[in-house]
């Protein structure tokens, strides 16, 4: 069964006005100039978005896009100008750990506050109290006053109050990288395990290590409004690519559409791992020889093109980039279909999974087309290693024997 | 294995819950009557958040002090002597009024109500932003908790008040003191109306509790605290500065307190007069607080939706 919607926003906006006067006595004396001391900011902007229950939905977008205003109208905490946004299910907010925890009481009486403004009643509460305060760690300092806390210490009791809200809806904003490695791993695992629990989380990150490891869904905002939507590895690119980019692939994507004869003069028609395997289960084994072809098409003549390639994690970070004007090679220039061939020998890749992507530019790095989506490939090996690396190695060992009798 | 077949089977429960589950419209405003049911079931899901709420602001505001809530007691003892001498026994009100001690401090007690009432919840909003701009709770929560919290006080204060009555005065028995139960309950309603709204505006209007202050310093004045209501009638012979003087609810609710409780008031050898009427004026002050208090509240759902933006 197609699992059900559990948020569902429609057409929402959000307007905010900004007065230049807050006093009431600049107000009146500007009363006749209010108008024009008023601007009106769209924080969002027709947003449609529906997410099924048990999927972990990232929202990115650089500072200011709009992407925590978002997370909180869905929360309730923002009323939206226009449009509706319904929800379903037990919701818990992580938008700030600790926001209510008062630094004048006890670290007991804090969890039983804060649980409650997170909702449990206090029959719940004392069910997961022992479990609560096991999580953070912090059994010793549970009766201190928490302005007594580390930093460390305060956020860790309030995750584990968070995780603990038993919720059908997880919304987190900015608050995953909190404590030190071995608390952060357990966060990881626990919302790992809310995956698998079935639990819908939205998660608004700047990580982008964390958002492709966590996330099986990409929002990307900007400006207000929602530019891309799908696939983790496609949206963490568009945002590292900018948004120029996405919104010229867009209007390319209009123009095919149209069939309209403007055509891009230059265009990348396929980017892939040469083999027999199906587009998209190709794999190579590491340390075999790989061959890249590069195919593009062109509708005139140009001036000198270069032809650049590059091998990405999943998480989109590029970990090999190679372009033609390095090899000091010339690519076709005229109209007609061409197609550049990467031979590599030896390939030292780890064993893991990838993707290809293709760019098409002049000399002066006038970018003239990008291949979209990503052509995925994995690397096997028959020795299992880690990394993004395999090296050829022998292991020998040798020993002292130390004198029994000594 | 078994455990993940378990986490896929929690997992289909969850799914087959939530599709059962109907949708709720986030933010979406309701009219303005019929939202008033609404608001009242929100309020009272949160019913325990409120009273540890209370509990956190009675506890921290007396925490690492080693005389605790005693504190809530020094104030009005304090203004009790200061007033009983400079105005009882200077002024010679004490003169005219029998047991002057505590007839003000029935007064005082009406009033620390309401003015902690009043500049408590004001500022109430403001004070917990952060938890407004990053959780949902249904915001009339804060006002109603600080509300909380000044009756705590007033508890305190009541028991000294009834334990001096006790051993300074007497209790008069008749069906008067239940005068004294009608005028807390017309002042919380009143006191919670006026906190309400004024919780809502503070957030958009800063200069609001800079208001308070000042209303309260002259509204202690208009109130009869350290006068008795005698001395207002003798001075306007019930004319209609008389009417509008009775029409404060505060007025009303302290009259009320001092008939039920100050029993020199009715029997002593001053003899005192009350308003005509005392018991309906104040049954029409009680339901035009109600009132009051559903508008303010209708007003306040109606201002919160943008407390998070301007906080």
């Amino acid at each position: 069964m197609t699992a059900p919607t559990i948020v569902s926003v429609a057409d929402v906006s959000k307007r905010f006005t900004l007065h230049r006067h807050k006093s009431l006595k600049e107000r009146i004396v500007n009363r006749g100039t209010e108008k024009a001391h008023r601007e009106d900011f769209w924080a969002l902007r027709d947003i449609s978005l529906e997410i099924p229950s048990g999927s972990t939905v990232g929202l990115v977008g650089h500072n200011g896009s709009g992407k925590s205003t978002l997370l909180k109208v869905i929360g309730g905490i923002i009323e939206p100008s226009s449009g509706t946004v319904k929800r379903r299910g037990r919701m818990a907010a992580l938008l700030e750990l600790g926001a209510g925890f008062h630094p004048d009481l006890t670290g007991r009486e804090n969890v039983y506050l804060n649980a409650a403004i997170l909702g449990l009643t206090q029959k719940e509460i004392d069910r997961y109290f022992d479990a609560i305060v096991n999580f953070s760690g912090i059994e010793a300092f549970i009766d201190t006053q928490v302005k007594f806390y580390s930093s460390g210490m305060y956020v860790r009791l309030a995750f584990a109050v968070a995780v603990h809200v038993n919720p059908d809806l997880l919304l987190v904003d900015e608050v995953l990288a909190v404590g030190d490695e071995p608390f952060q791993a357990k966060c990881m695992d626990k919302i790992e395990e809310f995956q698998r629990e079935g639990r819908t989380i939205v998660v608004v990150s700047h990580s982008a290590a964390q958002v492709a490891r966590l996330c099986d869904r990409v929002v990307v905002m900007n400006h207000g409004q929602m530019i891309f939507d799908g696939q983790p590895a496609d949206g963490l690119h568009v945002l590292r690519f900018g948004y120029d980019e996405q919104r010229r692939i867009d209007a390319l994507g209009e123009e095919l559409a149209l069939g309209s004869g403007s055509q891009n003069p230059a265009r990348i028609t396929d980017l892939s791992i040469v083999s027999e395997q199906p587009a998209d289960k190709k794999s190579i084994a590491s340390g075999d020889d790989m061959a890249i072809s590069f195919s593009y098409e062109l509708t005139k003549s140009h001036p000198p093109l270069v032809a650049e390639i590059s091998i990405e994690t999943p998480e989109g970070e590029p970990i090999y980039r190679l372009s033609t004007v390095d090899m000091t090679a010339q690519i076709p220039n005229t109209a007609g279909q061409h197609v550049v061939d990467f031979a590599f020998s030896r390939v030292p890749l780890g064993i893991g999974e990838y993707s290809l992507r293709g760019n098409l530019e002049t000399r002066d790095g006038i970018s003239l087309d990008r291949s979209v989506s990503s052509s995925p490939f994995s690397v096997t090996g028959k020795v299992p290693s880690t990394g993004y690396l395999t090296m050829d190695v022998e292991v020998a060992t040798r020993s002292d024997l130390l004198n029994s009798a000594g | 294995m078994e455990s993940t077949t378990l986490e896929r089977q929690h997992k289909q429960e969850r799914e087959h819950h939530i599709a059962e589950l109907e949708f709720i419209d986030v933010g979406r405003k309701p009219g303005f009557f019929r939202g008033t049911s609404s608001s009242i079931a929100d309020i009272w899901h949160f019913r325990e958040l409120l009273g540890r709420l209370v509990r956190r602001e009675v506890k921290a505001r007396y925490k690492d002090s080693s005389l605790g809530i005693v504190w809530s007691l020094f104030r009005p003892l304090v203004q009790l002597l200061i007033y009983f001498f400079a105005i009882g026994k200077i002024l010679g009100a004490a003169k005219s009024v029998p047991d002057y001690a505590i007839f003000v401090f029935i007064g005082l007690s009406v009033w620390t109500l309401y003015a902690e009432t009043i500049t408590g919840s004001t500022i109430s909003i403001l004070n917990n932003s952060g938890l407004i701009k990053k959780v949902y709770l249904p915001r009339e929560i804060f006002p109603l908790a600080s509300i909380g919290s000044a009756l705590v006080n007033f508890g305190v204060q009541l028991v000294v008040l009834l334990l001096g009555i006790l051993f300074l005065s007497h209790f008069r028995v008749s069906w008067e003191l239940l005068l004294a139960p009608a005028a807390f309950i017309t002042i919380l309603t009143f006191g919670t109306a006026v906190g309400l709204l004024l919780s809502a505006l503070n957030v958009y209007l800063r200069d609001v509790q800079h208001f308070v202050e000042i209303y309260l310093i002259v509204f202690f004045w208009v109130s009869p605290i350290v006068y008795p209501i005698t001395a207002v009638q003798n001075a306007l012979h019930g004319n209609w500065l008389e009417q509008i003087y009775l029409a404060n609810p505060v007025t009303m609710a302290v009259v009320a307190m001092q008939k039920a409780l100050w029993a020199s008031g009715s029997t002593g050898s001053i003899q005192q007069s009350w308003p005509d009427n005392l018991e309906l004026r104040l049954l029409i002050v009680f339901l035009a607080s109600v009132l009051l208090l559903w508008i303010s509240q209708r007003v306040f759902s109606r201002l919160q939706g943008n407390f998070a933006q301007e906080l």
